[in-house]
C-alpha cells in the first residue's frame, strides 16, 4: 500500500474554549474521491481551512505529497499542487471568464514579475486555461464578464480555476451549494468524470451525490472523525446513523 | 469583441493628446502665456495621481500618504540645488548637483527606498488600517522636513536654478511644459501596457479578491510591495518636476491635504483606468484655479460640484468619456 497523498495526524484547532477540530487523523489515498460529511457546525469548513493553510493548527501535522505542510502558507501549499474551490463563489468579477482561468494558470507558471506582454494573449497561459474551461463546459462563454455568469456557471468557473494549475489534489468545498437540480446533476457528472484522474476531497451536503461519487467517506461530528470507510460501510455504521444520518431520515 | 468602445477610447486619447500639445501655443496666442507654468504643474500633479492609481486603482491599496513621495522627490532637487549654491559638501563626500540626469533619478531612488520601507510595514495591514498607516508615515516625513533647519525648516528651500538637462532650457515655460508632457505620456503608456501584463493581472486580482489569489498560489505581498515601490518612484519623479515648476521645495508639499487632493483626482477621474486620474488632475486643478479667480470663497462652490460629479459619473470622468466596455 502506497502512502496517502494527504494525511493528517492529531490535528487540533480551538477557538477560545471551543474545540472546532479534535484530534483529526484523515488519510486521502491517491486517485480517490474522498467525501467529508457532517452536520452543520461539525467543523468541516475549519478542517478545509486548516488543510488549505488559511488557518493555523494548534496541534498536529498535515502531510501532503511527501511534504510536511503544517506550517506552510496558503500560496506555498497551492504551488505544491493543493488546489481548492470555495463554498461561497470566489471569482474575479471584473475579469472575463478566460482571464479568471488565465490568472489561475499564471499562478503555477513561474513568477509574475513580467511587466510587458499581455497575459490574456500569451499562448502559454491561454492554452491550459482554455483546456480547463473546456473541461467544465464553459469554453464558449470565455469572453463574457465573470460577473455576468449565472450561479451554476460561476460554480463551474470556480472548478475550472482549481483545475487550471494541474493540481495533484482538489479540495472542493460544497461545489453544489445553492445549485438547482439541473446544474447539480451536471456538476455530479463533471465530478464523476474527474474521479480517478484527480485526487479529490469533497465537502458536500447533498447525500445522494456523496454516496454516488465517493470511494471513501469520513464523517465529522463535533470536530472529530467518528467514522471513515467505504460508502457501504458508512451507510451501515450504527454510530453514524445515530449521530448524523438518523437526523435526516 | 468590443471594437466600437475600443475605437472610441483611442479617439478620445488622440484628441486629448492633441489638446495637450496645443496648450502652450494657444495660451501664448491668447496672451495668457503666464498660464503655461500652471499647465505644467497640472501635468506634474497628473503624473502623481497616475502613480497613486497604480497602487489604488489597479492594486486596491488606498494610500493616504502619497504626498510624502512627492515631497521627497522635491527635496532631493531642492537639497541638490542648495548645495550647489552654498558649496557645502553633503554626507558621504557627495557634492550638490543641478544635473537633471543625476538628481531626478536620485529623487526616484530616494522615493522608491522610502516606499520600500513604508510599504514593507504598511502592507501587512489592509483597508482602513492601511490608509491610517500610510497617512502616519507621510505625517512623520512632513514634520521631519519641517525640522530640517539647514534647509529652511517650515519655510523650505528656494531653488536658485532649475535642473539642467542636456541642452534644454528648462527655465523656458514652454520647453518645461513639453518635457513634463513627454514624461507623463511615456509613463502612462508604460503603465497601460503593464496593466494587462502578468504583473498587472496579479495586481487587479489582488484588488478583486486577495484571499482567492493566495489560494491560487500567489505570494501577494511581494507583488503589492513591488507595485508600491514603483508607484513611489513615479511619484518621486513628479516631486522632482514639481520642485522645478515652483522653484521651491517645502514641507507643505507633503501635507495630508496634498495626499487627499491626489485621492480626489484619482476618484474623480476614474479609479483603475490610469487615464482617468490624469483627467481628474486637470479637472480639479482647473476648477480650483478658475473658481479662485471668481471668489475667495471658491471652496463653497468646489465642494458641491465635486459631489455632483461623483454622483453623476460613478466610474469617473474617463468612464463617462469612453462609454461602456467589456472585461479585460
Amino acid at each position: 500500500m502506497t502512502e496517502p497523498l494527504l494525511h493528517t495526524s492529531g490535528l487540533v484547532k480551538r477557538y477560545g474554549g471551543v474545540i472546532a477540530t479534535h484530534q483529526v487523523a484523515l488519510a486521502v489515498e491517491r486517485g480517490h474521491l474522498h467525501a467529508l460529511i457532517g452536520p452543520n457546525g461539525a467543523g468541516k469548513s475549519t478542517l478545509i481551512g486548516l488543510l488549505s493553510g488559511e488557518m493555523a493548527a494548534d496541534a498536529g501535522h498535515i502531510h501532503f505529497n511527501g511534504h510536511d505542510v503544517t506550517r506552510l502558507h496558503v500560496h506555498r501549499r497551492a504551488r505544491l499542487g493543493l488546489a481548492r474551490s470555495f463554498q461561497i463563489t470566489s471569482i474575479f468579477k471584473s475579469f472575463s471568464v478566460l482571464a479568471n482561468v488565465v490568472l489561475a494558470v499564471q499562478a503555477h507558471a513561474g513568477h509574475s514579475f513580467r511587466f510587458w506582454r499581455p497575459a490574456v494573449r500569451d499562448p502559454a497561459l491561454v492554452g491550459p486555461a482554455l483546456a480547463a474551461l473546456d473541461r467544465v463546459g464553459l469554453a464558449d462563454r470565455r469572453h463574457h464578464a465573470a460577473a455576468a455568469l449565472s450561479h451554476g456557471e460561476r460554480r463551474q468557473l470556480e472548478l475550472a480555476m482549481a483545475l487550471a494549475g494541474d493540481p495533484a489534489m482538489l479540495l472542493l468545498d460544497e461545489p453544489m451549494a445553492g445549485m438547482g437540480p439541473e446544474d447539480g446533476r451536471a456538476m455530479v457528472d463533471l465530478l464523476q468524470s474527474l474521479k480517478g484522474e484527480r485526487t479529490i476531497l469533497l465537502v458536500e451536503h447533498d447525500m445522494d451525490a456523496v454516496f454516488q461519487l465517493a470511494d471513501r467517506i469520513s464523517v465529522l461530528v463535533y470536530g472529530a472523525v467518528i467514522a471513515s470507510g467505504t460508502p457501504d460501510h458508512i451507510r451501515t455504521d450504527p454510530e453514524v446513523r445515530r449521530a448524523y444520518l438518523g437526523e435526516e431520515a | 469583441m468590443a471594437h466600437a468602445p475600443d475605437f472610441r477610447r483611442w479617439l478620445a486619447l488622440a484628441l486629448l493628446l492633441i489638446l495637450a500639445v496645443a496648450v502652450p501655443p494657444v495660451l501664448a496666442a491668447l496672451g495668457q502665456g503666464f498660464y503655461i507654468g500652471f499647465a505644467a504643474r497640472v501635468l506634474i500633479m497628473a503624473l502623481a495621481a497616475l502613480s497613486l492609481d497604480l497602487v489604488m486603482g489597479l492594486g486596491g491599496m488606498i494610500s493616504f500618504g502619497h504626498a510624502a513621495f512627492l515631497g521627497l522627490g522635491a527635496y532631493v532637487v531642492g537639497i541638490g540645488s542648495w548645495h550647489v549654491f552654498d558649496g557645502a559638501p553633503l554626507p558621504f563626500g557627495l557634492a550638490g548637483s543641478e544635473n537633471a540626469l543625476i538628481v531626478w533619478p536620485l529623487a526616484m531612488l530616494v522615493a522608491g527606498l522610502a516606499a520600500l520601507g513604508i510599504g514593507a510595514i504598511s502592507l501587512r495591514t489592509t483597508g482602513v488600517h492601511f490608509i491610517m498607516i500610510t497617512l502616519a508615515f507621510a505625517q512623520m516625513l512632513f514634520f521631519l522636513a519641517g525640522g530640517l533647519k539647514t534647509y529652511g525648516g517650515d519655510d523650505g528651500i528656494t531653488l536658485y536654478n532649475r535642473s539642467q538637462l542636456a541642452g534644454l532650457k528648462l527655465s523656458d515655460p514652454t520647453t518645461f511644459y513639453y518635457l513634463c508632457l513627454g514624461l507623463l505620456v511615456t509613463v502612462l503608456a508604460v503603465l497601460l501596457r503593464l496593466s494587462s501584463s502578468r504583473f498587472g493581472m496579479v495586481l487587479r486580482g489582488v484588488r478583486d479578491n486577495e484571499r482567492r489569489m493566495r489560494a491560487l498560489g500567489f505570494p501577494t505581498y511581494r507583488y503589492k510591495l513591488a507595485a508600491f515601490v514603483l508607484s513611489g518612484m513615479i511619484c518621486g519623479l513628479a516631486g522632482a518636476l514639481l520642485a522645478n515648476a515652483s522653484e521651491f521645495a517645502s514641507p507643505a508639499i507633503m501635507s495630508w491635504q496634498r495626499s487627499g487632493e491626489l485621492l480626489v483626482m484619482v476618484v474623480l477621474g476614474g479609479m483603475g483606468s490610469l487615464i482617468g486620474p490624469v483627467l481628474g488632475a486637470v479637472a480639479l486643478m482647473v476648477l480650483e484655479e478658475s473658481l479662485a479667480d471668481l471668489t475667495q470663497h471658491w471652496q463653497v462652490i468646489l465642494g458641491p460640484l465635486l459631489v455632483l460629479l461623483a454622483l453623476s459619473a460613478r466610474r469617473g470622468l474617463w468612464g463617462w468619456i469612453k462609454g461602456r466596455d467589456g472585461a479585460p
